[in-house]
Parts: structure tokens; C-alpha cells; sequence
């Protein structure tokens, strides 16, 4: 673990309209770690992970990637840095085919290393490559959600922002997705940053976690000191397990 | 029979320029879901840049012939490149301080966009027809007047063909641009979402900009063309030829590439027939109550996209 965070939000608050969602955030990322942010429905997971992506922009604080200050710069330059993102709700372009999906996120890096990106999405979610050919509307939800994953790791990124890739997956889906992501967590040195309904996995999965409530981190700590706290199950756990 | 042919022959030529001047609208309304009105005058802009080109350069009929064609490939080249610098500024003047503000916003500005660029041709031009005499002349003649030289004479112009074989080399290489190339991908993802796009890079605005500037420059090919068929135009051509455009865009399905361009070749064909069998007033109610029809029985148009799709 370096000294620097790749990541460094202090102070981060974010508003829709008059409607403020994000009361001030602090949070740090380091290099080749498992990150994860856990926290109830509506708490400003997804507002937070969209923040770090300029869109919505964040009206105070700052947010530092790589030590540079990234706070109100456009979507598209931020995303041109080695962000990537798979959002919440996988935004597959429907009309598009799969390979075509994955044409976009490989957009920003070296075209010539698009195959070899293919290639290695491929044998993470074999599933993709022989739906290369159908279009991403068309797909099963689960294999959206490959395709989603697969889609941002195009770009080869540094820093990886996954919202609840596990959303409405069979367990043995989830599973596979959640081995993958520690595979290249492993193998490539990937940094994640993880937000998860699916507390009892991703703390297990992750380096550290961060809880959030209402727009706030209110306990931070390693996976596995969070999952033993009573508070953390009682709130998060409980019928999570599976 | 050679009557029919003759009307079939008109009709492709005008759904010709119909066609790519539809794409333009369909385009447009596919990236940022907005009818842009002052497209129809963005072609008129480009009929009038090509007329004050073919004046300066002093092209007339009696340039020799490969002196003939250069020349007017370079009208058509600058005529393009001068309407998209038009296409953008309507862009960045009038759409795109207005995104994200209420849907009926830029509506209005697109039809103060229409009118000012109209009243400006109208003051700078002024009101009145503009002729141009023929600069090429000739054509195939299909048939013989029959054994007593009484039947119908089928023409084929040599500017039905330019018109029908450029229309057809541009769509096809505009069809090419928007499936295979990064450019397209680009325009196409910002059609389907343009949040998720901005998140893998896409430069939105930008591609918004190149939308409209593809548009006008199909418009601008589409004005030449026109300029070329009828020898004369107005302030007012826009209007008109717009409204049939827009219309063969919403019969093809608007937001569909293959749409627009099967749309303009119907509406070219109807207006044609219409004219030939009926009545040549009527030829542009004949526009009118298709799109009124089309509107209320058939909204998604002939090639409009299928609309399963999961959230
Ligand atoms: N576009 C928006 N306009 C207005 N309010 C919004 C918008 N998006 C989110 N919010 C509000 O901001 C708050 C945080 O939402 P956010 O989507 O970040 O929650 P979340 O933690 O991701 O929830 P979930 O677990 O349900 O995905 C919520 O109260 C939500 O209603
Ligand atoms: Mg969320």
C-alpha cells in the first residue's frame, strides 16, 4: 500500500438541484486494493460513484485521482484517465451488439490492443463471446451484467467503479462475477472500488469497506472487522447471507 | 406505360433530394430527440451557397466539359463545408444552451432559427426568384415517339443521373460511416444513452456538433442538386422541401438511417404520381395529409426502431 491513495475524496458534497444527496464524504482508495461502500437504499452510493465521474458535478470538496484534482472536470476527460465505470442499472446500449458494446469501451485505449482485450474478456465471461453477435436489449440480465463489466475492463482502467454488479443475479452468477473481480484484482493489480446490497460478499471480498447513511460514511474498516460488528449485521446482514 | 415510366423516373430524382435531406432531420431527432426545424432552411442556405459559387467562378453552360465537371465538384465541396460551419452555428446558437432546459424550448428556438435564416437570404438575396440557366443539358431518350412519331417520349436527363448516382454514393458511404466506423459508434451511442457514453469517453457535445454538420452537408448536397434540377430558387425553398423531408423521415420511421432514405424515395414518388395523374396544385397536400396519416395510424413509421427492449 502506497502512501498516496489513487483516490482521495475529502469534503465531497453533492446536490440534485436543491435536493442535496452527498454531506460532505471522505474516502481514500489505494492502489491494488478491494474496496467496498455499503449502505441502505437511497443512502448516495451510486450519487458518490457518479460524483467521482463528474456527473452529477460535485459542489464542495475535492476528489484527487493519481494526485491530480479531478473535481469539475467533464465526464468524458475523467473517463479518458483510466476510470472506468459499470454503473447501476448496466446502461447496455440495447441496439448495439455485444461486440459493438465492447467496441465502445475499448474506444479510449490503443485500438491496436483492442483483441487482445477482447480476448481477455472472452475467457473471463466466455458467455460474451458467443453472444457476440446478438444485440445488448436482447440479452438476459445476467449476461447484461457480464457485458456491463466487461465493457468497462475494455479500457484496460487503473481504477474500476462497480455499482451492485450483483443486482437481481442467481447466486451462482454472482459468484462467478465476484471471483472474477478478485481474479484481475490479483492477477493485474486492478483497484476496485465496489458498491454492494450484497454486504455479507463484497465485505468478504473486499480490503476495506465504508459504511454509508444518509450521504455520510458513518464507520469505515477492514471486510472483516466490519462483518463482525454487531451493528453491521443487525443493519446490513441480516437475511444477506446466501 | 411510357407515361408511368417517365413519372417513376421524376419521382426517384425528387426522392432523391428528399431522402438526403431527411437524414439530416432524422439524425438530429435520433441524438438529441429534437425536430430541427431550421434544417429545411439549412438547405436552402446551401442551394443559395452554390448559386453565388457557380456565379463567381463564372461557370455557364458553354465551359468545356471537364472544366465543367471540376467546377462543379468544387461547388459542391465548399457549398458542404460552408452549410456545416451553418448546420454548427445553429447548433451552438440556438439547441445547445437550451439542453436539459424544458422539451419545448429548443422547439421554439428551432423555429426562430428557421425564420432568421430565412429573412436573412431574404434581405441578403432578396425576395425574388433566383434562375440559373442550365449547365447541363442532354439526356437519354428511352423510347422513340412510336411508328407515327405520336407516343409519349421517355427522358432521361444527364442531371437525373448525377442526382440519382451522387444520392446513392453518399448513402451508402453515410450508411458505412454511421455502422462501421468509431464516428458512428459514437453518434449511435449517444442516440441510445448519452450518460453511459460521456462514461466510456464520448465526448457528447462534440458528437451532437458533428451531427448537425453531417446534416447540413447532406442538406447542401441535396441544395446543389435541387439548384442543378430546377434552375431557380427562393428564400422560401427551404420550407417547403423541409416539411417533405420531415415527412419522409416520420413515414420511414423517424430516427431510422434506411427510414429517411426510403421515406424521401416514397414521398419523392407520391408527389410525383400525384402530380402526373391528379392534380399539380395539390401536389403539396398531397405531403401534408400523408404526414397527417402517418402521424395518427402509423407514429412509428414504415422502419422505425422495435421498442422491446430490457431496462
Ligand atoms: N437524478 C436525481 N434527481 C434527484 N434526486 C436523486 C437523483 N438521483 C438520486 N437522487 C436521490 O439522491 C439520494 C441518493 O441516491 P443514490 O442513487 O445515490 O442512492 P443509492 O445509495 O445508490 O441507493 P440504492 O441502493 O437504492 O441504489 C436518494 O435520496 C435519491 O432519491
Ligand atoms: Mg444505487
Amino acid at each position: 500500500m502506497s502512501a498516496q491513495p489513487l483516490l482521495r475524496i475529502r469534503g465531497l458534497q453533492t446536490f440534485y438541484g436543491k435536493i442535496q444527496a452527498l454531506h460532505g464524504v471522505d474516502m481514500d482508495v489505494y492502489e491494488g486494493e478491494i474496496v467496498t461502500l455499503i449502505g441502505a437504499n437511497g443512502a448516495g452510493k451510486s450519487t458518490l460513484m457518479m460524483s467521482i465521474c463528474g456527473d452529477p458535478q460535485a459542489r464542495e470538496g475535492s476528489i484527487e485521482y493519481l494526485g491530480e484534482n479531478i473535481t469539475g472536470k467533464p465526464t468524458y476527460e475523467i473517463m479518458r484517465t483510466g476510470i472506468a465505470q459499470s454503473p447501476e442499472g448496466r446502461r447496455i446500449f440495447p441496439r448495439m451488439t455485444v461486440l459493438e458494446n465492447l467496441l465502445m469501451g475499448g474506444m479510449r485505449s490503443q485500438p491496436e490492443h483492442f483483441e487482445e482485450e477482447l480476448k481477455r474478456v472472452f475467457d473471463l465471461f466466455p458467455r460474451l463471446k458467443e453472444r457476440q453477435h446478438q444485440r445488448g436489449g436482447t440479452l438476459s440480465g445476467g449476461e447484461q451484467q457480464m457485458l456491463a463489466i466487461a465493457r468497462a475492463l475494455m479500457s484496460r482502467p487503473k481504477l474500476l467503479l462497480l455499482d451492485e454488479p450483483s443486482l437481481g443475479l442467481a447466486p451462482i452468477i454472482v459468484k462467478q462475477i465476484f471471483e472474477a473481480i478478485a481474479e484481475l484484482n490479483r492477477s493485474d493489480g486492478l483497484t476496485v472500488f465496489l458498491v454492494e446490497q450484497n454486504a455479507y460478499h463484497a465485505l468478504k471480498l473486499a480490503h476495506r469497506g465504508y459504511v454509508m447513511v444518509n450521504g455520510l460514511i458513518t464507520m469505515q474498516g477492514s471486510g472483516a472487522e466490519l462483518l463482525a460488528r454487531d451493528d453491521v449485521k443487525a443493519a446490513y446482514l441480516e437475511g444477506g447471507r446466501h | 406505360m411510357e407515361y408511368f415510366l417517365q413519372q417513376l423516373i421524376n419521382g426517384v430524382t425528387l426522392g432523391s433530394i428528399y431522402g438526403l435531406i431527411a437524414i439530416g432531420y432524422t439524425m438530429v431527432y435520433g441524438i438529441i430527440g429534437m425536430i430541427n426545424f431550421a434544417h429545411g432552411d439549412i438547405f436552402m442556405i446551401g442551394s443559395f451557397i452554390a448559386l453565388i459559387l457557380v456565379v463567381a467562378l463564372g461557370i455557364t453552360a458553354a465551359t468545356p466539359v471537364l472544366m465543367l465537371v471540376l467546377a462543379l465538384g468544387l461547388v459542391l465541396v465548399l457549398a458542404m463545408a460552408l452549410t456545416a460551419v451553418w448546420g454548427w452555428s445553429v447548433e451552438r446558437i440556438a439547441y445547445r444552451p437550451l439542453r436539459g432546459s424544458f422539451r419545448l424550448a429548443p422547439l421554439i428556438t428551432a423555429i426562430g432559427a428557421s425564420i432568421t435564416l430565412q429573412n436573412f437570404v431574404q434581405l441578403s438575396q432578396g425576395a425574388r426568384n433566383k434562375p440559373l440557366q442550365p449547365l447541363i443539358s442532354g439526356d437519354f431518350q428511352l423510347t422513340d415517339g412510336g411508328a407515327d412519331g405520336s407516343a409519349f417520349i421517355v427522358n432521361l436527363s444527364y442531371v437525373q443521373i448525377l442526382i440519382v448516382l451522387t444520392t446513392v454514393t453518399l448513402m451508402a458511404g453515410f450508411t458505412y460511416l454511421i455502422n462501421k466506423t468509431s464516428l458512428g459508434r459514437s453518434q449511435r451511442a449517444c442516440e441510445q444513452d448519452r450518460k453511459m457514453a460521456a462514461l466510456l469517453g464520448v465526448n457528447v457535445d462534440r458528437t451532437i456538433s458533428l451531427t448537425f454538420v453531417m446534416g447540413a452537408m447532406l442538406a447542401a448536397v441535396a441544395g446543389v442538386m435541387f439548384l442543378l434540377y430546377y434552375g431557380v430558387i427562393d428564400f422560401y425553398i427551404g420550407f417547403l422541401a423541409g416539411v417533405k423531408a420531415f415527412t419522409a423521415a416520420v413515414l420511414g420511421g423517424i430516427g431510422s438511417l434506411p427510414g429517411a432514405m426510403l421515406g424521401g424515395l416514397l414521398i419523392g414518388l407520391i408527389e410525383t404520381f400525384w402530380s402526373g395523374y391528379f392534380s399539380v396544385e395539390y401536389k403539396d397536400v398531397a405531403a401534408f395529409s400523408i404526414l397527417a396519416i402517418v402521424l395518427i395510424f402509423m407514429p412509428e413509421g414504415l422502419l422505425g426502431k422495435p421498442e422491446v427492449e430490457k431496462v
